[in-house]
């Protein structure tokens, strides 16, 4: 089966980007494809290459670095979104003028239609957040 | 721009400003226009209060979107169904909503408000029947 993740919430506040990189895990290893993982509303700050949880706990952003890189993700974060929010690449930082970046290099910044295409496009779109 | 058509539901929860969810979840509507789906807008629970009339957002400073919702029938959705139990719930009645005009551009076909206010059993109904459900 093709499915599509969407993720609402921010990492480390709630558990919907965890409950996310389980379920995209588990789908993956029993052989199933994930077209993409979009991130919108707060879940855009789970591509903050900033983000230096403690040492004794998950890296959420590195952890879904990792999958990603070893199943070929595409993890699209919303643009609208990740400008109010100050999430930046470099292309962002030069047309807003902003003197820095923060995004993790394994995602990218793209439109909603990304997840209305990704919706259309998967056999099944689960959405995970409040 | 597509030619998959999939019925689209948008199941509206939350209240329009306490979060953002209600206002981003506009945002996805207005852009998936362009894609040419079936697109049903369901508001329940506190999602009902996105389709009150007369917001006034000037004391808590924020931008008033009320006045978008009133223009869906040009971006593509054709159908807008509203919880009555959530409505009668928070003391409302299908005279507190905005009304939303529709029109097909290649028939001519008008209606003058798709809001139609439903029982739960119809809304379930619609969720089951929806290929994709956006949940906000």
């Amino acid at each position: 089966m093709k499915f599509a993740i969407q993720i609402n919430e921010g990492p480390y506040q709630h558990q919907a980007s965890d409950s996310a990189y389980h379920f995209t895990k588990a789908v993956l290893e029993k052989g199933h494809e994930v077209m993409r993982v979009f991130f919108y509303h707060d879940g855009v700050y789970n591509a903050s290459r900033l983000t230096t949880p403690p040492q004794d706990d998950r890296h959420i952003v590195n952890r879904w670095a990792e999958l990603a890189e070893q199943h070929d993700l595409d993890m699209v974060v919303c643009v609208a979104a990740a400008q109010r929010r100050g999430v930046v690449d470099e292309g962002e930082a030069k047309r807003n003028g902003k003197d820095a970046t923060n995004i993790h290099p394994r995602f990218r910044i793209s439109g909603l239609g990304q997840l209305v295409e990704a919706a259309i496009q998967s056999d099944r779109l689960v959405v995970f957040g409040d | 721009m597509s030619e998959v058509v999939k019925k689209f539901c948008y199941l509206n929860r939350k209240a329009p400003y306490g979060t953002i969810y209600a206002w981003e979840s506009l945002e996805v509507v207005l852009i998936g226009a362009a894609f040419d789906q079936d697109v049903t807008l369901v508001f329940v629970d506190d999602g009902v209060y996105q389709l009150t009339k007369a917001q006034d957002t000037t004391a808590v400073g924020m931008k008033n979107f009320s006045p978008t919702y009133r223009t869906l029938g040009d971006y593509e959705v054709k159908h807008i169904f509203v919880d009555r139990e959530s409505l009668q719930a928070r003391g409302l009645n299908a005279d507190d909503l905005v009304q939303v005009a529709w029109e097909d551009w290649e028939t001519g076909e008008e209606r003058e408000n798709i809001v139609e206010v439903v029982d739960a059993g119809r809304v379930t109904e619609i969720i089951e029947a929806s290929d994709v459900v956006f949940s906000f």
